[in-house]
């Protein structure tokens, strides 16, 4: 194998070497050079993370661009990364929503300029440090420590209730994943001294130690993606959290615990996973209808953005634990696109409130008679939101409702209402917000978006509409992990 | 060939793009001309491809590929047979005649350009649906002309009844699209592909083939395939009771209500059937149940046009109660007269709504048929236009419309399959109706007394119904006047069709015109049958005169004559009369207040309730925060313990000793062992 520049270790530190330069070029006095330094760094970063794609070899479902360093010998804990079909278009959404973030607070952020900047690229640094570890204590220093630039960017440029939403997010989610550590462990000691998550997948593993370990592993993801019932810091945390937090936090920060499933629970324990199956599918279907008539009653926008995402989330379940192609492809494709739409959504959501410092439905009204450009754009992003063909919103939804079917009639029609309740709290919202005469003076002094914002919301556009009418780039990059993945499961470990 | 097909659909979207995103540097007349271009071109081009498929050729490859995914690939592409190059005329043609006339209608709006994308965007979409080689792509028309139809119902985005219409018209057409898409995902999962080939190549191994929804009663799978993607049919075709969006989507300019609401996109379903007929032909309760739903919806909504004043909303129930007619005919396996009825439906009801639309032009868009009357004599071209509609649509020779009803309710006499004599008498009522309701809108309208000089003090009121349109060149004041020649020469050019297509009858339905395209089994031959006793057009015309349609029709046309020629004012007695009926019909059966208060209204209070008790109370208030106050509670018990007074702690310290003294002096250990043993 020819020698390869360590690509994922650009990937991951690149951003956080940038966070840390933007953070020591100091306060509000020189904020143009922060910017500037910011957008370098993240452009920079994904322009290293495009090597992953390109030189990507779809046949294999092995780790690629593997690279490995022993880190604390003593407990044979490796900087060990790689990534398959399956992680690696995550690391390329992640650095792609970076920049769109760091445009987007250009103007807006006033405050503490670089280390707002500096936190979302470290974050982004620590996110690809997550989807590229192979070792089970760096993914869990680095899942960890997400956290805290997170924390930090709701607490300190939140909403008027930022310290609530801030430490709910952050209690709720370290909670959860003190109890992944725990299974690290067992697992570390049952793998005869190993924490390679390669070597776990091989583990055989009784069905009490599988189910014991399941459970911990579902408390630390399923609030992360979040799944119902643990999912009520997600609303609070996106209301309260700025525009940029919101868009990385439903873009990237909910998809870690979705990749959790795939990377830990699925094939380290495939017989706790079929045993547990139907209690993870009820669970993701009253994500779809449950959260889908709750986000129908929200009168805030962000809320509504927020109860949306969970419901999508749930489809992202929904088709891992129905075990097929279609299911599972499905779901990371609804991963991805989610990333897009989420972060357009949120982003758009923004620009109003950059306008008005509103979040409230009934704030609006008529908002297309001064801002038509924008409107036209948040058209595509809630017909997107709504699962509409040629929007990637729908590849995804489409795929696993099919792959729902294979598996049982009814799932597939609970997980099919998601094409009404996902319209009606989407377009409802639109209508009120954006169609009609004009409301009040406030919407009638509105600018339309200028070029930076329609920068932004333009490379979204053409990412949900590419992904949209033509996936296949998409799918076929996983075809091999997720055939492995499911060989995998298919097979018992007893 | 393939570069052929391909201009057919592009052609329309290279225009809508053009006009949509560079509307502002073409300007309005750049919009239409690119536009009309677009459409004429690939008008053109699909006469190409009908001569092409005359011949007997059958084009069916793909495009791209979409996606792969486990076993199945997912396609783009087309199949071109007669079936599909029968579509493409009727809406290229159509298309072509609205984008022509509305030059003349919106001549005024500031939203020109606007109008012009999607109206060719919607054209490029109903073409890619009918061209489609498999159910992906045709999902993907189905849900793109669903989309254009919500941006053009809401079109005139200020007005709250437009952006109320457009809502309801995308959820309802959800509704359907969620049966469509759970047949359509029963058809992968037991035929792993989403080909059109190779499904219905394969369909009959699933002949028996049962699976069952509840414990204990199995169901054909291929009857809930069927009734699945009938339910998409049912919303997009407006069928009985997802019927509810049609008439509040005359919200939307009049040049989509024909384009769109009538002659193409609500006739996808009947299409989507005909295409699937080796399926639908496979499942005797399916079609049964199309039958009634048919029946229902034919005979049902007529009667609601009757009571309408609107004259869009005339049209538009005329146009539910037609659709009904198809469904009818695709229930009782006539697919070939659905199909022949779709065409010339489109012609004559495209002619119906743009003649109602030249009636709104010239009064100022006024809609209400009681401000209207007499209005033959000042815009003549239009009353011939509308009147040949109303023949059209009634079902007399030789107007298109006899041919094709007339086949239908008698396929429907023939047919043996459950229900066909609910849809017979439905059928024969109905016809009665659609006399009644299409002549009244005419003598209503057209003749007697001139009631719009007593509003014309009010014009400026009723303005804003349509908004920002052109009063000022129409002028106040004078009388009506007739339409320019942007909106005269596509009626008349559809008038045209609306009388001769129907002479086509001996080719398309009798002279097995769709060949492989449609499939009908053995026993439901009963087009072929009929196609035995055929002789000729004149025949059909002559035996029709003694038919009971015809006498239907001639008692539905009477009636109209008498209530609203020959004696005005009985029908303003007869509403009091029948005040009980009335209201029923006014409120179109209650179906709008049940499902606003039902499923919108409930909907919405069922998320408040789960929001409320189930997020904020149960899951926030007793397990998050509950778990925050025991965690506070217990550290508040611990802080207690450590007070930080040395006393306390020593006191503490001398009651411990003193246990662990008094346990070992006394064994109590030991005590306790004993004790428990």
């Amino acid at each position: 194998m020819p020698t390869q520049a360590p690509w994922l270790s650009l990937a991951i530190w690149i951003p956080i070497i940038s966070g840390l330069i933007v953070l020591a070029s100091g306060s509000d006095r020189n904020v143009r050079e922060a910017r500037v330094i910011a957008l370098i760094g993240s452009v920079a970063g994904l322009l290293v993370s495009l090597p992953l794609f390109y030189e990507f070899n779809s046949t294999t479902s092995a780790m690629q661009f593997v690279e490995m360093k022993p880190w604390i010998e003593r407990f044979n804990i490796n900087y060990h990364l790689g990534v398959d079909g399956i992680s690696v278009l995550f690391i390329l959404l992640n650095s792609f929503i970076t920049v769109l973030v760091v445009i987007a607070s250009w103007e807006v952020i006033q405050t503490r300029v670089s280390q707002y900047l500096a936190s979302f690229l470290i974050m982004s640094g620590l996110m690809n440090g997550v989807f590229a570890s192979l070792d089970a204590i760096l993914f869990y220093v680095f899942f960890e420590a997400t956290l805290i630039p997170m924390y930090i960017v709701i607490g300190v440029w939140g909403g008027p209730n930022r310290v609530y939403a801030a430490i709910k997010f952050f209690l709720y989610t370290l909670l959860g994943s003190l109890l992944m550590l725990v299974a690290f462990l067992y697992l570390y000691n049952k793998a005869g001294g190993s924490f390679s998550i390669l070597d776990f997948h091989k583990l055989p593993l009784s069905m009490t130690a599988q189910t014991l370990l399941f459970i911990a592993f579902l408390l630390s993801f399923a609030v992360k993606v979040p799944m119902w019932p643990v999912h009520t810091w997600l609303p609070d945390a996106h209301v309260e959290a700025p525009t940029g937090g919101s868009a990385v936090l439903a873009a990237i920060m909910l998809k870690l615990g979705a990749y959790g499933f795939i990377r830990f629970s699925l094939p380290i324990l495939p017989d706790a996973s079929h045993a547990l199956s139907g209690f993870m599918i009820t669970l993701s279907l009253i994500a779809v209808v449950y959260i889908g008539l709750v986000a129908l009653a929200q009168s805030d926008m962000k809320k509504l953005i927020a109860y949306s995402s969970i419901s999508h989330m749930g489809f992202v379940t929904l088709g891992f634990f129905i075990f097929n192609a279609y299911g599972v492809e499905g779901a990371l494709v609804q991963m991805i696109s989610h990333g897009f739409v989420s972060a357009a959504m949120f982003l758009s959501v923004g620009v109003m409130y950059d306008r008005m410092h509103s979040r409230q439905i009934a704030d609006y009204g008529g908002v297309v008679n001064t801002m038509p450009k924008f409107a036209a754009l948040l058209m595509l992003f809630a017909m997107a939101n709504c699962g509409l063909p040629a929007t990637s919103g729908f590849v995804g939804e489409f795929m696993v409702i099919m792959g729902a079917m294979k598996f049982n009639f009814w799932v597939a029609f609970l997980a099919a209402t998601t094409l009404i309740f996902g319209a009606a709290y989407t377009l409802w919202m639109y209508k009120r917000v954006i169609f009609g005469e004009i409301a009040n003076k406030h919407v009638a002094e509105l600018t339309d978006i200028n070029g930076r914002e329609f920068l932004v919301l333009g490379l979204l556009a053409v990412a949900v509409l590419g992904m949209g009418l033509f996936p296949f780039p998409f799918t076929e990059i996983m075809h091999a992990s997720v055939n492995d993945l499911l060989k995998h499961v298919a097979a018992s470990k007893l | 060939m393939k570069a052929l097909y391909l201009i057919v659909p592009f052609a329309p979207l290279v225009g809508a793009l053009i006009s949509g995103l560079f509307g502002r540097s073409v300007g309005r007349a750049g919009a239409h001309w690119v536009t009309i271009l677009g459409v004429a071109i690939s008008f053109i081009a699909s006469c190409m491809v009908m001569s092409d498929v005359l011949e007997g050729n059958v084009f069916n490859g793909t495009l791209y590929t979409w996606l792969i995914s486990g076993e199945a690939r997912f396609e783009v592409g087309f199949l071109i047979d007669r079936l599909s190059a029968l579509m493409m005329i009727v809406v290229t043609f159509v298309s072509l005649m609205v984008h022509i006339y509305t030059i003349g209608y919106m001549a005024e709006d500031p939203g020109y350009q606007r109008f012009f994308a999607y109206i060719s965007l919607f054209t490029f979409s109903m073409l890619m649906l009918v061209m489609s080689n498999n159910f992906l792509q045709l999902f993907f028309g189905w849900e793109a002309v669903g989309l254009v139809s919500y941006l053009l119902i809401g079109f005139w985005y200020k007005r709250p009844t437009a952006i109320y219409a457009n809502l309801k018209a995308f959820l309802v057409n959800r509704v359907g699209d969620f049966g469509f898409v759970l047949g359509i995902a029963l058809v992968l999962s037991y035929f792993g592909t989403l080909d059109y080939a190779e499904v219905f190549k394969r369909a009959p191994e699933l002949a028996t083939q049962t699976m069952e929804l509840f414990p204990g009663t199995p169901y054909l799978v291929i009857t809930v395939i069927c009734i699945g993607l009938f339910v998409g049919a049912m919303g997009k075709s407006a069928q009985f009771p997802l019927h509810v969006w049609l008439p509040d989507s005359m919200e939307g300019p009049t040049p989509i209500s024909a384009l769109i609401h009538a002659a193409t996109m609500v006739t996808a379903g009947i299409f989507m059937v005909s295409r699937m007929s080796p399926l639908f032909e496979m499942s005797e309760s399916a079609l049964s149940f199309i039958l009634v739903i048919g029946g229902i919806t034919a005979f049902f909504m007529g009667l609601v046009a009757v009571v309408q004043y609107d004259i869009k909303r005339v049209v538009a129930y005329s146009t539910l109660s037609q659709l009904g007619y198809m469904t009818m005919a695709l229930g009782a396996s006539a697919y070939s007269a659905a199909m022949f009825h779709l065409m010339t439906h489109a012609f004559f009801k495209a002619a119906l709504f743009l003649g109602a639309g030249s009636v709104i032009i010239a009064m100022h868009h006024e809609q209400d048929m009681r401000k209207m009357g007499g209005l033959r004599k000042y815009m003549p071209v239009t009353y011939l236009v509308m009147l040949i509609g109303a023949f059209a649509n009634a079902g007399f020779p030789p107007f298109a419309g006899f041919f094709s009803k007339d086949t239908i309710i008698e396929a429907l006499q023939a047919s043996q399959t459950p229900g066909a004599g609910f849809a017979y008498w439905a059928s024969l009522l109905g016809v009665f109706v659609g006399a009644l309701y299409s002549f009244r809108l005419v003598f209503f309208a057209f003749h007697g007394e001139e009631r719009f000089a007593k509003i014309d003090a009010h014009a400026h009121e009723t303005h804003d119904k349509e908004n920002t349109h052109g009063h000022d060149e129409h002028g106040h004041g004078g009388s009506p006047h007739e339409s320019p020649t942007v909106v005269t020469l596509p009626l008349i050019l559809l008038a045209i069709p609306s009388i001769c297509a129907g002479w086509l009858i001996g080719t398309v339905v009798y002279g097995n015109y769709f060949g492989d395209a449609i499939f009908v089994s053995s026993g439901h031959e009963w087009i072929a049958e009929m196609g035995q006793e055929f002789h000729g057009v004149m025949g059909m015309m002559l035996h029709g005169l003694t038919s009971l349609p015809f006498w239907f029709a001639m008692l539905g046309l009477a009636t109209a004559f008498y209530l609203y020629i020959l004696q005005p004012d009985v029908p303003g007695v007869l509403r009091q009369k029948l005040a009980f009926f009335v209201r029923i019909l006014d409120n179109k059966y209650g179906f709008d207040d049940f499902n606003q208060w039902f499923f919108a209204s409930g909907a919405v209070k069922v998320g408040t309730g789960l929001w409320r008790y189930g997020d904020a109370m149960l899951i926030d208030g007793v397990m998050v925060n509950g778990t925050a106050r025991i965690v506070g509670w217990i550290a508040g018990v611990v802080r207690w313990l450590q007070s930080g007074f040395i006393y306390q702690y020593a006191f503490a310290m001398i009651i411990g000793i003193s246990v662990l003294l008094f346990i070992w002096v006394f064994d109590v250990t030991a005590l306790l062992a004993n004790w428990t043993r």
